[in-house]
């Protein structure tokens, strides 16, 4: 990500280059460029420091080779959870789950930048249109077709 | 909107499938960026959340993945064994558990949907650039409005400072004089102001040019670098305050800024948290001193003005 960056030293993600077969989805899934393949094959860590412990690397790893203590990089959600207990989640909830805060963004950005519209229709007090249950107007399911 | 498989103009067996959430804003967009591609669209059951939130929020799952794949009966509607995900779903979603489960295999596909017909055309490879977050100046400008209205949330906050501001401002030299500790309310709620200004406004547009990378630290800066602003432009703000009066409002609002600036950590696509962690638990002790500090001063500016 270019131009910013966060606090270097601060992440959980390692590597077992032992168990690595070097089949690269590490790089593909990862969305910070954290992983590259290198001359032996193998994947290493080229920029540690960007990963934002997301997870997608770890849980698409076939091999197991890669751990991260993933979670929601939101500071409301941890503060949350230390006085409420239970893990860090964040305050845009699925339906019934009471968990998180509240918070003004949803842990993590949204999927494409294009979604976040201050003029989101179905407004909730969230910019990433979680919780905003759209209804109505959606061409029906394909279905069977 | 419901979950479901949706036709994208007038898809065949052999046309690729999508899969996304049931955001309706990125279905939209998802279909628009595709208009003249007949495609399939399996839309997932994530409440409502977008990809990368309901990824990380288990929603965007392997489970709901392979469910969706059997409820829609898509064995009988494509006689290909490919799907194309959104690749921030791959926090969610493990493509070879999906393999292993349903037989079907997952493309990695690009970040944002507005590349899905460069992807297509160059035989669904992503270049670097598609495989990267972005958080550009207007995307992060975009969700200033948001943490604007959401600094509200911390209202009882700012009315107990306000409360405390007047308590301090009262105690001076003569003793407790409430009159005096009344004029503290006009600067606690512009402290409120300029901290909800600087920190959910500057912080987001000003993200990579603010020292430090602390994002407390951004907002504190930006706290103080707005007061100091305020106080040169607005005309008559100088000698409207005292300098102790001043140094109250400016730690005042850096303090909040601050803590609104750190709250941001939750819109940012880049920090991590464990690095949250570690910046919350130097931030808040300071946080809670300057915000001491700030009180402090108003008795002392309170002191110095009845006394001299």
């Amino acid at each position: 990500m270019r131009g910013l960056r966060y606090l270097e030293d601060a992440v959980t993600l390692s590597l077992d280059a032992d168990k690595c077969t070097g089949c690269g989805v590490c790089t593909v899934v990862c969305p910070h460029g954290v992983f590259a393949i290198g001359a032996d094959k193998r994947a290493t860590i080229v920029d540690r420091g960007a990963c934002m412990e997301c997870g997608a690397c770890a849980l698409n790893c076939a091999w197991g080779a890669i751990s991260v203590e993933p979670g929601v990089g939101c500071a409301e959600a941890i503060i949350h959870s230390w006085i409420y207990g239970g893990e860090p989640t964040c305050g845009c909830s699925t339906p019934g789950d009471s968990g998180g805060s509240g918070s003004a963004c949803c842990g993590g950005a949204p999927a494409s930048p294009r979604e976040i519209s201050p003029t989101t229709p179905e407004g909730s007090d969230c910019g990433c249109g979680c919780g905003s249950g759209a209804t109505g107007g959606a061409k029906p399911p394909a279905g069977e077709a | 909107m419901p979950a479901g498989l949706y036709r994208v103009g007038e898809p065949t067996s052999s046309s690729p499938v999508f899969v996304t959430c049931n955001y309706r804003m990125t279905v939209d967009l998802v279909r628009g960026d595709l208009a003249g591609i007949d495609a399939w669209l399996l839309v997932l059951e994530t409440y409502g959340v977008n990809v990368w939130c309901a990824a990380g929020k288990g929603t965007f799952s392997t489970d709901e993945l392979v469910r969706r794949i059997f409820a829609v009966h898509l064995a009988e509607v494509v006689d290909h064994n490919r799907l194309i995900l959104p690749q921030l779903a791959a926090s969610g979603v493990a493509a070879q558990t999906v393999r292993e489960l349903s037989g079907y295999r997952v493309v990695w596909g690009p970040i944002r949907s507005a590349d899905l017909r460069s992807f297509l055309a160059s035989g669904q490879k992503a270049t670097p650039g598609m495989r990267e977050v972005t958080f550009t100046f207007a995307e992060r400008l975009a969700l200033a409005p948001v943490e604007l209205l959401g600094a509200g949330r911390w209202a009882w906050a700012i009315a107990g400072y306000a409360a405390l501001s007047v308590i301090g401002a009262s105690i001076g030299a003569r003793g407790f004089v409430w009159q005096a500790g009344l004029m503290a309310l006009f600067p606690a709620a512009l402290a409120y102001l300029l901290g909800a200004l600087a920190g959910a406004v500057v912080v987001p547009a000003a993200l990579p040019w603010l020292p430090f990378r602390a994002l407390s630290a951004k907002g504190a800066v930006a706290g103080a670098v707005v007061t100091v602003v305020a106080l040169l432009l607005l005309p008559g703000m100088l000698g409207m305050l005292s300098a102790w009066q001043w140094a109250a409002v400016i730690l005042g609002v850096s303090a909040f800024a601050s803590y609104v600036g750190v709250n941001f950590t939750g819109c940012t696509p880049y920090t991590s948290p464990s690095g949250v962690e570690r910046e919350l638990r130097r931030a808040i002790p300071l946080q809670a001193t300057a915000l001491a500090l700030s009180l402090g001063c108003w008795t002392v500016a309170a002191a110095t003005r009845i006394g001299g």
